[in-house]
């Protein structure tokens, strides 16, 4: 018998990507790159304890070009996880579980997540002129 | 021998012995992490160009120390629990996911264990 020639379901290679499904992979990539994140909190208080010389250097790291670029994937990760994780919790309790309620909870997640992103860089660089001497 | 039956035994844990547990740590810490999530990162900004001096003071409030320990504590939990879910659900080999849930289990215990130290050093004046 030729069985292993039958089509196999589901045919991942051929399936049109629904949102659903992406959200939640988006989700779960999220949550292992916060984790990763974790290493670099740790990193960071560990170099304030360790000494002020440590501590300027993780300090110069994360205001240099690729430490604003770990801290934009940290911080996109964050506010995608923690919104998505809200939508999450209310499934868990029984809430937006039709189908069209389950695709409107997603774009109204993505769109807060992508507002606090950038509300929180827009706070951050005020932040950072303000600490620079440049007046906010 | 017990006289409970093996349905007794157990119904209501399921294959894995614990029930619900990890599900609902998972759920607790996922709540307590929607308002510190907020809390760390209003800190954070505070942390921005800091100096070693600065970061002694600002951790040396109770309320900043406090909220950082309870973030910690919460983030690397829900961590762990999250990590110990994917290698679950991707690692087939029986031996090495055993191995890579007691690593990483080890690891986020290890590095949440040194971020409240840290934290307590700094705000008990570096």
């Amino acid at each position: 018998m030729a069985q292993a020639e039958r089509p196999l379901s589901p045919h991942m290679s051929i399936y049109r990507p629904q949102m659903t499904a992406t959200l939640s992979i988006i989700h779960r990539m999220t949550g292992v790159g916060l984790a990763v994140g974790t290493l670099f909190i740790t990193v960071w208080l560990l170099s304030a304890a360790w000494s002020p010389d440590a501590f300027h250097w993780v300090q110069g790291f994360y205001s240099s070009i690729i430490g604003n670029l770990v801290l934009l994937g940290f911080s996109l990760c964050l506010f995608y996880h923690l919104c998505n994780g809200v939508r999450h919790l209310l499934w868990d309790i029984g809430w937006n579980l039709e189908i069209r309620s389950v695709y409107r909870s997603g774009w109204i997640m993505l769109f807060f997540a992508a507002v606090l992103t950038t509300f929180a860089w827009i706070l951050a660089l005020d932040f950072a002129d303000v600490m620079a001497g440049g007046g906010s | 021998m017990s006289l409970r039956s093996p349905i007794g035994r157990v119904r209501g844990l399921g294959s894995a012995k614990e029930g619900t547990g990890h599900f609902w740590a998972q759920r607790i810490t996922a709540v307590a992490l929607i308002p510190l999530t907020f809390m760390f990162v209003v800190i954070i900004f505070n942390f921005i160009g800091a100096d070693h001096a600065r970061a002694v003071a600002l951790m040396g409030n109770p309320l900043v120390a406090v909220v950082m320990l309870m973030f910690i504590i919460a983030s690397f939990y829900h961590s762990q629990l999250g990590l110990q879910v994917v290698i679950e659900d991707y690692i087939q080999h029986e031996g090495l996911k055993t191995a890579s849930v007691l690593a990483v289990s080890l690891g986020t215990f290890a590095l949440g264990i040194a971020s409240v130290f840290a934290v307590l050093k700094l705000s008990f004046g570096g």
